[in-house]
């Protein structure tokens, strides 16, 4: 498999009013690679990965310097429009957060908005292919019209990641998504995540030492809104060159 | 120290739950003595009002022809002239008109009596002489008068004369002065608050608008009419009494009410499902009118419906803008000039016949009722919609 540069962050500085957040972050991102980003509480992580499907613009009051660059264009131009950047660039959260509508709507409502499908067999079979790629078909094939609220926490957060797929993104970014889950949904998801690698480039924000050592090929390591280290992540876990990723890995700090 | 071998025994507890046990009895007791004067209220009322959904009727000839037509008086018997109401015999003229076929008939009939023979019935004080008492005492045993069922208080419009007064154009009014109201109140005010809670951002202006828009909320509704006086009746030169003008001077006070309302329902809409909709690609009107108004919808459609009820239960601003004036007929557009519902109590309250006691004790109950409606109203919808997650 060629790994090709896929996302490209380039002096990357970021602002909450007086709060630098975000302070000079160098990284790339490869293609179907898991990139995991490991930190203590409040040094960034979610902040940065906010910052690159332009989520952190709807926080009044930041304010963002730098490139990021996604295959060959600087998502932060002008002429770059923040909509189209997160339908390429989707998002799951920490917290499951299903429409408040039925299983098949929470699918098929955004993918019928950008135009990618009509209402259906079209919508049918996208919504059947993106459940299944989310590991999710089985379980819910005969309810699709229940609420998306009425399954667990650990369907929801499936639901929410085939949600993401239905518009076909390139990149999907995860923000601590098993944080909220039990140990088997947890499982799940991270088994499909290395399912998804095929398909995705796949950025991940964890708390979880053992979790970012299991499934991601790359780590990322911040503190205080500084990358400070990043390498495979065999070499940050085994062999890290920073005392303070150190520290931290081995669960001295944070 | 006593003996006490109980672990758990604390000496200030006794002291303490006594404080609580008090506490109860004070929240408790306040909690009785508002609603005793709630029911004091509506048991009043509804006993005053009791008496006006029976009106009397007598039974006589009704003699139909020219003589009539001019002077309505020779229509009915000499010895009646006080028991018949003074209203019923000057529409005879126009039923003539209207009923042309009836002329040179005579007709045996139930027809409306006077307000002295209804009160004295109803056993209220009445001015009746006492040969007239005497009269009237025979007609009832000889079953040609008693109280009947009272339509006319439903199909009429105000009168001087108390027995022919109604609610109905009130009513009427009423019902368009509010249609009004939410026509106008309701998208300007749920617009705003959009604006206000999804758009704007947080800087000094929109805290002054902010801070502006809830004082409103308390403002004397009196100044509202003073406002409505100057912008719709002098500036723009609308008909005064209209039920336009007073359904536009409502909207004013309702406005900040519905915007206040609305903007708590759009706050209490958790951020994440915003954030769901953007991480997907939607746009803000995809993301605001998808996701975010369908989860407010019940806390927006309650607080303007209480908004709804505050205006129709409102008096001072339509006094201020003529809607308290004497007017009989129902309106037929929100032109014509009309009445409402609470300005109907207020002048009936200030008669001095005391036949209207009755009108005004029926027509709060009506008044009651339809605020009543609106409030069950709102509660069911805001139980019907409401989405757990």
């Amino acid at each position: 498999m060629v790994k090709n540069i896929k996302v490209q962050v380039k002096n990357l500085n970021l602002w909450y009013k007086d709060n630098h957040a975000l302070k000079d972050i160098n990284l790339e991102f490869k293609s179907n690679t898991i990139t995991a980003i490991v930190g203590p509480s409040g040094c960034g992580k979610s902040t940065f990965l906010r910052s690159i499907n332009r989520m952190n613009e709807l926080i009044d009051n930041s304010n963002t310097s730098g490139k990021i660059v996604v295959d060959d264009k600087n998502i932060y131009d002008n002429d770059v429009d923040e909509v189209a950047v997160r339908k390429r660039i989707g998002m799951v959260f920490q917290q499951p957060n299903p429409f408040p509508k039925s299983i098949y709507d929470n699918v098929s409502y955004a993918p019928i908005k950008h135009g990618i499908t009509t209402k259906g067999i079209e919508c049918d079979d996208l919504v059947e292919k993106s459940l299944k790629s989310s590991a999710l078909w089985d379980e819910v094939k005969n309810k699709l019209r229940e609420p998306g609220t009425s399954l667990s926490g650990g369907q929801q957060q499936r639901l929410c990641i085939a949600r993401t797929i239905a518009v076909s993104p390139d990149i999907i970014l995860m923000d601590e998504p098993t944080s909220a889950l039990d140990p088997i949904s947890t499982e799940k998801i991270e088994s499909l995540m290395l399912e998804l690698k095929k398909d995705y480039t796949i950025i991940i924000v964890t708390h979880n030492m053992q979790q970012a050592a299991r499934i991601s090929d790359y780590t990322a390591f911040f503190d205080q809104g500084e990358m400070i280290e990043f390498g495979k992540t065999d070499t940050i876990f085994i062999n890290p060159k920073e005392k303070r990723t150190e520290d931290y890995i081995t669960g001295r700090f944070g | 120290m006593k003996n006490n071998t109980n672990p758990f025994y604390d000496v200030s507890l006794r002291n303490r739950h006594a404080k609580t046990k008090r506490f109860k009895l004070f929240t408790y007791s306040s909690l009785i003595f508002s609603l005793a004067f709630l029911l004091f209220f509506i048991v009043d009322i509804g006993i005053k009002a009791f008496p006006a959904l029976k009106q009397t009727y007598v039974y006589i000839d009704v003699t139909y022809n020219e003589k009539s037509m001019r002077s309505s008086r020779a229509a009915i018997d000499r010895k009646y002239k006080k028991i018949v109401s003074r209203a019923y015999l000057r529409e005879i003229p126009k039923h003539i008109k209207q009923n042309p076929y009836l002329l040179n008939t005579t007709v045996k009939k139930w027809v409306l009596a006077d307000d002295q023979v209804d009160q004295y019935l109803k056993g209220h004080y009445s001015k009746l002489k006492s040969k007239d008492k005497i009269f009237v005492d025979e007609l009832v045993k000889s079953n040609l008068l008693k109280l009947q069922f009272n339509r006319t208080f439903f199909t009429n419009g105000d009168s001087k004369v108390p027995e022919f007064a109604g609610i109905l154009s009130s009513i009427i009014g009423t019902i368009l002065t509010l249609i009004i109201t939410m026509l106008f109140a309701f998208p300007i005010g749920v617009m705003a608050a959009i604006y206000l809670e999804e758009f704007s951002k947080d800087n000094l202006l929109t805290q002054i608008v902010e801070i502006n828009i809830n004082n409103l909320v308390a403002i004397p509704s009196i100044l509202f009419g003073l406002l409505g006086l100057a912008i719709f009746i002098n500036s723009f030169g609308l008909p005064r009494s209209s039920a336009l003008v007073g359904g536009l001077t409502l909207a004013l006070m309702t406005l900040p009410i519905i915007i206040v309302s609305s903007r708590a329902a759009l706050r209490s809409v958790p951020n994440s499902i915003r954030e769901a909709g953007f991480a997907v690609g939607l746009t803000k009107v995809q993301v605001i009118t998808g996701h975010v108004l369908p989860l407010a919808f019940p806390g927006i459609m309650t607080g303007s419906i209480i908004g709804l009820a505050q205006a129709l239960g409102e008096t001072a601003p339509l006094i201020i803008i003529g809607m308290i004036a004497f007017i009989p007929d129902s309106p037929t557009s929100v032109l014509d000039a009309t009445t409402v519902l609470p300005a109907q109590i207020f002048t009936w309250a200030g008669m001095p016949e005391r036949a209207y006691i009755e009108k005004t004790a029926a027509a709060i109950i009506v008044l009651l009722g339809i605020l009543v409606l609106l409030n069950s109203t709102a509660i069911y919808l805001r139980k019907r919609y409401e989405v757990k997650w």
